[in-house]
């Protein structure tokens, strides 16, 4: 599968991670190479097989409905490269 | 489930060249009732410290991992039950990814393609007339935190206090056709949900609200394009988005233009909705299912316990109303829609006329209450109390005005209403004696008004009055009306 | 003192317990040989000596009194994809450099908890992306190991200790530690061994917890031991398993005593030999050492049967569409809002894009690229859904053969140590070091890789053992087999010494 330029600032903005003018032909060859690459499984038939939903072989533990966590603002707001009153705070963000 | 519904020429909007239908489907988004939150074990209260209800897990540090909540299962099957839905026993939890300040992770986990509850109806009245509203789905899925953005010019302060709160997001088909029938629709949501306790269904909280899909199109032509209006957070404001949008898209229409399909905000201090400027750019949000999880499978057995469990609901209440105690459909729904209500009622009517409790509760409780602002559990009548002036009533110890000054007694002051009969001399007086003798004195006093009343009897109803007054109030007004028509002999 | 770093995790316990040596004069001595080698060879990105003598101080106290723990005064090092309270964890990003956790992994607090000292932490490719250890923020880890060269003497040429676990694998195999934590998605803890000599068990999926591991590819990830021997694997791998709470992945079921396992050799074991890895190309070295280990098992008594696993060359791209897209998800929280690197922008949008742009490296951007556009509207089905399909069948290969075998021989990887900058050109190239490992994560089972014998550029080669879900205990007794019979893989000489 050839991905063309368009499509890598697609993917890269998706992905919020910004690049630059130069970088989209390289990215462009690295990933067609790989989508190629992966084309190969179009081989398998895998008509009535179920896509693999759990990998261990045991049932979903749900847990009580009680209080056990949280109450601990300045932990949670101490790694954050900007903050304020114990909120995180961010450029503007334009509703 | 939903019929399409009967074309009554009250819900279409008049155009500038023609009748519109309008069509609406609701997305209502319910906090889940449980104490904490549906992947992690933090506090769902409300009104805390900027992120001190919230663990490393719902701040996203790196190598946190989901657990999920029972009760929070529970709820949502509860509420599948009260919405006649069908529940399923597969469901699967899958990461819906998107970037903003307030998703921590990056990702919102909630169920695409495999919920955890399927099919089922509302049924609502509107305007005399019952209709069923399909339900597509209900969904379990994390709220996301809170952004600020008005504090300050450059920058926007984010509370991740709600980020990971249950939500049940629950979808109707788009078989509401006005802004009545979905107000109605939410209203009788919020009932349900609040009789269930599944939610709380506080809309000033945000801890109910609607995403609004409405689109237009001309009487049995096909389905417009529609545009989705975002957390319309009461239901006053989810009529006038609806009519809002509605006029806005058959203005557009009728111009000859084309709707487009986009995501709105509704405006109440303009009375408008307008286009949202972040969610322009088409949303891929590349769903597949959380690997961090296991899909979610639930028991025959444990789905059948929970609908034993279940509360009676609002629509079988009202139906018991009205065919055991003989209330008026419109009655009826009155005292059902909020639980706390029903359950007074029903003591006051124990063993009593379930008419005249209807009456005394509807008319002069719910009427004093809402004179005050106070809710029924700030009611300074108990059911007791209440039932105790009915009682006096149908015994014919006191008469029907005189109970109502009974009730302001018992209401400002407090006390047993037969007390206070007895303390302060209220009975009703039916001693025909005493009556006959204050009707001669009556008619003795005023001789050209008994001529008038013998040539026309109507004019009778003065006398009885007058005699009324005399005693008090406390006469029998039945035995005043008989002794007087006698002595007039009329 | 190289007496002291040359034990073995279990030699060391023993001498710890008759009071033939001190924990903290063990510690020390890994601190010194660690201060000599980490400049040469860059294992450690960390190293915590306040901690580690007081934690060997504290053992030698309970030592004392009788109270050792299972691992008291042993010292490990921990691969830096581990949370640990109080000592940074990187990852091995930019984007983490200065992220200092509040929290300790569960696994961490299994160890710690039993006594074992941490050293530091171990160099890794970033996010745990790689297959050589060079894409790590904190510079490549050089092996201990070096290729023969011309006229007898060494090459200099720097060779890959493999990756991710790369700091884990060369750390183990210098004597910088007893044993090392690491994790495997598809092969970085079993290929990183193998290239070094030393011993790496990746068990079965959700048998240790994965609750404050940095998440790479939720469904493949696993944390696991490096060894010197496969009985140190034994025990470190038994006080790092079991079920976690906080990890609704993992399983509840009892750990075994692996360690009481050992010694029972593999009489009437039904070995299981895939014609499928007998893939087009496979050298002739790494063919003949397969060979051998079959001859080992066999000599030992067991039972050998060729099988078929008709999915085995669909393993690798459908880990590359698996993998990637769950680490695009998993990564999506760097975003510089709450913890590790920001890079400010013109707003949210810009400051997100800068951030990641700087944060990651160029084989993580790629890898979360990719998963974005596998997931991505359109495509979702061709790729992401037909992957797990066959990960379905993959999975169904090794279950119909476990109906006639009992454990499964492979080579670990396709070829020996290679140097620096031989295999970065095309990203391809690297990705297929782990061709025969991947099949093992994307079947959710336990595979471990013994150090079987050298190449012919005096490198280590290793074989790998298949094992049934949670059947750990067959891959430590038929891994001791092949251990026992192929003798000691160890480091010629410690160049970085001077000597």
């Amino acid at each position: 599968m050839t991905v063309d330029d368009d499509t890598v600032r697609r993917i890269a903005h998706l992905a919020r991670i910004k690049i630059e003018d130069s970088d989209v032909a390289g990215l462009r060859s690295e990933l067609s190479g790989i989508l190629d690459w992966v084309e190969q499984l179009n081989e398998v038939d895998t008509d009535g097989v179920e896509p693999m939903t759990r990998v261990a072989a045991h049932k979903l533990k749900k847990r009580k409905d009680v209080v056990t966590d949280g109450e601990m603002a300045d932990v949670v707001v101490k790694n954050a490269p900007f903050s304020e009153d114990n909120y995180y705070v961010v450029p503007k963000v334009i509703e | 489930m939903g019929k399409a519904a009967k074309e009554k020429t009250n819900n279409l909007m008049r155009g500038a060249d023609g009748d519109w239908e309008v069509i609406v489907g609701l997305e209502v988004h319910a906090q889940v009732a449980s104490k904490s939150k549906l992947f992690s074990g933090s506090s769902t209260g409300f009104g805390a410290e900027p992120n001190s209800h919230v663990s490393l897990v719902d701040a996203a540090m790196p190598g946190m991992l989901p657990v999920i909540n029972e009760e929070c299962v529970a709820q949502a099957i509860r509420t599948g039950h009260g919405l006649n839905a069908k529940i399923n026993p597969y469901s699967v939890f899958d990461r819906k990814n998107y970037f903003y300040p307030d998703l921590p992770q990056g990702y919102q986990i909630s169920q695409f393609k495999q919920p955890i509850v399927g099919e089922g109806t509302v049924t609502i009245d509107v305007d005399g007339e019952t209709r069923e509203i399909g339900v597509e789905r209900l969904h379990l899925e994390q709220d996301a935190g809170k952004s600020i953005h008005d504090q300050h010019p450059d920058y926007s302060y984010v509370d991740l206090n709600r980020s990971g709160v249950a939500l049940m997001e629950i979808v109707s088909k788009p078989d509401l056709r006005s802004s009545k029938e979905a107000q109605v629709y939410v209203a009788k949501m919020r009932t349900i949900l609040r009789y269930l306790g599944t939610s709380d269904g506080d809309m000033d909280k945000g801890n109910l609200r609607a995403d609004v899909n409405v689109s237009v199109r001309k009487p049995g032509a096909e389905l417009g394009t529609r545009c989705e209006i975002k957390n319309v957070n009461s239901i006053r404001f989810i009529g006038q988005a609806i009519d809002v949008e509605a006029r806005r898209q058959i203005g557009i229409l009728e111009d000859g233009g084309q709707i487009t399909q986009e995501t709105r905000l509704f405006d109440p201090a303009k009375g408008e909705t307008r286009s949202m400027r972040s969610k322009e750019e088409a949303h891929d949000y590349r769903y597949f299912p959380d690997p961090d999880l296991l899909p979610l499978e639930i028991s025959e057995d444990y789905i059948a316990s929970l609908k034993q469990g279940l509360p009676e609901l609002p629509d079988e209440k009202q139906a018991r109303f009205v065919n055991e105690l003989g209330l008026s459909a419109y009655d009826a729904s009155v005292l059902i829609a909020e639980r706390e209500n029903a359950n007074y009622f029903e003591a006051v009517a124990k063993g009593r006329d379930g008419k005249t409790a209807a009456n005394w509760v509807i008319n002069e409780l719910f009427g004093r209450l809402n004179k005050e602002g106070l809710d029924i559990s700030a009611s300074p009548v108990s059911a007791d109390q209440l039932g105790g002036i009915v009682d006096l009533i149908s015994e014919g110890t006191i008469s029907g005005k005189i109970a109502k000054d009974l009730f302001e007694i018992v209401w400002t002051e407090g006390g047993d209403p037969a007390e206070i009969v007895e303390a302060r001399g209220m009975k009703q007086v039916t001693d025909t004696g005493a009556i006959e003798k204050t009707v001669e004195d009556v008619l003795a006093a005023n001789p050209e008004k008994a001529e008038q009343a013998r040539a026309k009897p109507n004019l009778a109803g003065w006398f009885v009055g007058q005699v009324m007054k005399a005693s008090g109030g406390k006469a029998n007004p039945k035995v005043v009306n008989d002794i007087v028509k006698k002595k007039l002999g009329v | 003192m190289a007496e002291l770093t040359g034990l073995t995790l279990s030699e060391a316990r023993q001498k710890l317990r008759n009071k033939d040596i001190k924990a903290q004069e063990l510690t020390d001595a890994f601190l010194k040989e660690i201060e000599a080698a980490n400049p040469d060879l860059n294992a450690f990105v960390a190293v915590t000596a306040e901690k580690a003598m007081a934690q060997a101080k504290e053992a030698d106290a309970r030592l004392q009194k009788g109270e050792a723990r299972d691992l008291e005064g042993l010292p490990i090092g921990h691969k830096d994809l581990y949370c640990t309270e109080g000592v940074t964890t990187t990852a091995c990003s930019n984007i983490l450099s200065n992220f200092v956790p509040g929290y300790e992994s569960t696994v961490g607090a299994n160890l710690w908890g039993q006594g074992a000292v941490m050293l530091g932490k171990l160099n890794n490719d970033e996010f745990a992306m790689g297959s050589s250890n060079e894409s790590s923020s904190h510079g490549p880890v050089v092996s201990p190991w070096r290729r023969n060269g011309k006229d007898g003497t060494p090459s200099d040429d720097k060779l890959v200790p493999g990756g991710s676990s790369g700091g884990s694998s060369a750390a183990v195999a210098a004597d910088l530690c007893l044993a090392a934590t690491a994790t495997d998605t598809g092969g970085s803890i079993r290929q990183p061994a193998a290239l070094t000599g030393t011993v790496g068990i990746k068990p079965t999926y959700g048998r240790c917890s994965r609750w404050g591991i940095v998440a790479y590819a939720s469904s493949l990830d696993q944390a696991g031991p490096v060894a010197r021997t496969v009985e140190d694997a034994a025990i470190l791998l038994g006080v790092m398993a079991g079920h976690d709470d906080k990890d609704s992945t993992s399983v509840d079921m009892p750990v075994p005593d692996y360690s009481a396992a050992l010694g029972k050799g593999v009489k009437g074991l039904k070995v299981g030999v895939p014609e499928e890895y007998r893939v087009e190309g496979l050298s002739d070295e790494v063919d003949q050492l397969w060979q051998q280990g079959i001859a080992w098992l066999k000599d030992a008594g067991a039972e050998i049967k060729t099988i078929s696993l008709p999915h085995t060359k669909y393993a690798l791209p459908a880990y590359y569409i698996v993998a990637p897209a769950e680490a695009s998800s998993n990564l999506a929280r760097y975003d510089g809002v709450r913890y590790g690197v920001r890079v400010p922008g013109n707003d949210i949008i810009d400051t997100y894009e800068k951030t990641r742009q700087a944060g990651f490296g160029d084989e993580v951007k790629r890898r979360i690229m990719i998963g974005t556009y596998v997931l991505s509207a359109g495509y979702y089905d061709a790729y992401y859904l037909k992957a797990q399909k066959v990960r379905t069948l993959i999975k169904q290969d090794f279950d119909n053969a476990w109906d006639d075998v009992d454990v499964v021989l492979t080579p670990t990887t396709p070829n020996p140590a290679f140097a620096f900058g031989e295999k970065t050109g095309d990203p391809l190239e690297m990705y297929l070091e782990d061709i025969f490992t991947v099949t093992v994560n994307m079947a959710g089972l336990p595979g471990i890789s013994v150090p079987a014998g050298l190449s012919s550029q005096g490198t280590p080669l290793g074989l790998q053992l298949i094992g049934k879900p949670f059947d750990e205990t067959t891959l430590f007794q038929a891994g001791e087999v092949l251990e026992k019979a192929a003798g000691p893989v160890r480091v010629a000489s410690k160049w970085w010494h001077g000597t």
